[in-house]
């Protein structure tokens, strides 16, 4: 399959893995774009075609992105992407999945049972993000303390600086 | 894939409950009881905290709680351009620092299309790989010190300083170095390297087969080490476990041979494979993996290429400083890439390396201005500390420690 994608390298957009559209990226890595209603189907063929390993789950926020990654067309572009990253060890290749998940129902099904290794990838997405995962055994922050508010990898959450000052602090000895 | 312990929710040895929970939860035998380890502890190598459950001296069930080191890397990277992202991620894993800077220097270049010349990638090799034998020296001192054999932890932080002292030369920099930078790395190799690197590796290579004397054969060693922390390589790969953990099930899996990046297929290399998938195999990986990086240090040395040290692209590029003095289109440029960046084309890209710990990923976003829209580490250490509570259920909470310590995690890659 990578191989026919790799003679029909330049119509991106028509060549379709696991039934929802395939790119291949700059390292000719298969790229698949899905709706979170697919995930779960999709995960399931990778298992059984030799991606035994789940390397990576990683969120990302388009809020107010200048440009954006290509999307093939028909994949409909939304607020949040959630990547995952998968490795075949007897191809020696690695996958990506592009899952677009919408602002106003940030969720997605864990893959816990599938690849248990991602419950603690799944918890740093849910803690940064915001994004919840449907059918995770522990979904409890992870990085930051449990009882902080927000997400701080969103766009709209500031960095906190702390602002400078030209002048002398007043000793508050 | 068979598993031999099913990954269940509700049993099993992740002890999942939340910190507020914990305070008061009542222990669920007569024997039962919940604990706390760290995140002051010394033999948790930072801040990791271990709440455990206890059935006497017996561990059933263990949760690694993470985040005292969190300082929002990520987010500060997201407000650095590509030439400040290195300073940034260098400070994720302090012990392997070079490997972070190669693996976002090769996803920045992957987005930028940036082909290296030959003398950059094999100077990234190098110092890759001497860096790989200062963070093995520095778990063979702790895992020394957390077993009880303090004179191993002086031995290699002994060593290991003078491992940092060829890096400092070569960089500027003991640690934290900011060396590999899209398009090449600083500078090139200082006057002397290949004499001082030669030196290094005799001593550490002679030095290697006195530790090997001092630990491997002795009966405390093995008896503190043997059929301790055993772990299958089902289980390493659901739970997403690589580096020496991984290799100590038996299963043969290590980038720089598998996948190759840079040069590595030109070298001759072994991977360093274990079979029990215990606490000594794991030693032992690392042990052999630091021989293993003396003879690829060789083969470098050997096989070094002339050339320039970075890409000779005026986007990414500085001028020389000479030419500063007299050109004003220098200077302008100069000014330029050191306070706008340049920028990067759209696009997302993963990149990966071997390091230390395992597979070093690092996920690029760029949405075609001069800071990345995501820049996302998959820190190695992360992902293996889920190892914990398989490897420690039923063990004694004396083996805990020899646990941790066998794994090696290193915090600030945790928390980032």
């Amino acid at each position: 399959m990578i191989a026919e994608l790799e003679d029909s390298s330049g119509q991106a957009g028509e060549a379709t893995a696991y039934g929802v559209p395939a790119v291949l990226d700059a390292a000719r890595a298969l790229v698949l774009h899905l709706r979170p209603s697919e995930l779960t189907g999709v995960a399931k063929g990778l298992v059984s075609d030799g991606y035994l390993m789940c390397l990576d789950v990683c969120g990302v926020d388009y809020l107010a992105a200048a440009t954006r990654p290509e999307i093939p067309p028909g994949v409909k572009p939304e607020r949040f992407e959630v990547t995952y990253v998968f490795l075949s060890h007897s191809n020696r290749r690695r996958l990506r999945l592009r899952v677009q998940v919408p602002d106003g129902d940030a969720t997605l099904p864990s893959l816990f049972d599938l690849f248990p290794g991602t419950e603690a990838a799944e918890r740093e997405v849910y803690d940064l993000f915001g994004i919840s995962f449907d059918g995770h055994p522990d979904p409890t922050r992870i990085l930051m303390p449990e009882e902080w508010e927000g997400h701080p990898l969103r766009k709209d959450y500031g960095v906190g600086t702390v602002p400078v000052r030209f002048k002398a602090v007043p000793d508050v000895r | 894939m068979t598993l031999t312990r099913p990954y269940v929710r509700a049993a099993g040895p992740v002890f999942r409950v939340s910190e507020g929970a914990a305070q008061s939860l009542e222990p669920s035998g007569p024997n039962r009881m919940i604990i706390n380890m760290g995140p002051q502890h010394p033999s948790t190598h930072g801040v990791l905290r271990l709440l455990l459950e206890l059935d006497g001296e017996t561990v059933v069930r263990c949760k690694p709680i993470i985040g005292y080191l969190h300082t929002g890397m990520e987010k500060t990277g997201e407000t650095l351009t590509y030439l400040q992202g290195p300073t940034n991620v260098t400070r994720m894993d302090y012990a392997a620092p070079l490997f972070t800077e190669l693996a976002f220097s090769l996803a920045t270049e992957s987005l930028l299309s940036l082909e290296l010349p030959a003398r950059a990638r094999w100077i990234r090799m190098l110092v890759c790989e001497i860096n790989r034998i200062s963070s093995h020296l520095l778990f063979q001192a702790t895992n020394g010190m957390d077993i009880g054999a303090v004179s191993m932890m002086l031995y290699g932080w002994r060593e290991r300083e003078e491992t940092l002292r060829l890096l400092e030369k070569i960089t500027g920099l003991r640690m934290n170095h900011n060396y590999i930078r899209p398009g090449g790395v600083a500078a090139d190799l200082p006057d002397g390297w290949r004499d001082d690197t030669l030196v290094l590796m005799e001593t550490i290579s002679h030095r290697i087969e006195e530790y090997d004397d001092l630990l491997t054969g002795q009966p405390i060693w093995r008896e503190r080490l043997e059929g301790v922390g055993v772990i299958t390589a089902e289980e390493c790969l659901a739970l997403g476990v690589t580096g020496p953990i991984l290799r100590s099930t038996g299963y043969s899996w290590d980038l720089r041979r598998h996948v190759p990046y840079l040069d590595y297929d030109q070298l001759e290399l072994n991977v360093i494979c274990g079979r029990y998938g215990d606490c000594f195999d794991r030693y032992a990986i690392r042990l052999n993996e630091i021989r293993e990086s003396i003879s690829l240090v060789r083969q470098i040395l050997d096989r070094m290429p002339s050339g320039d040290y970075r890409v000779q692209d005026k986007k990414v590029t500085p001028p020389p400083r000479g030419r500063i003095d007299e050109s004003m289109e220098a200077l302008i440029h100069h000014f330029k890439i050191f306070t706008e960046g340049f920028k990067v084309p759209p696009g997302e890209v993963y990149a990966a390396v071997e390091s230390p710990r395992g597979e070093l990923g690092c996920y690029l976003v760029s949405d075609g201005g001069p800071k990345p829209l995501r820049m996302h580490i998959r820190a190695p250490s992360f992902w293996n500390l889920q190892t914990l509570p398989y490897m420690m259920e039923g063990r004694l909470i004396a083996d805990a420690v020899a646990i941790i310590s066998s794994v090696d995690p290193i915090m600030g890659e945790v928390d980032r």
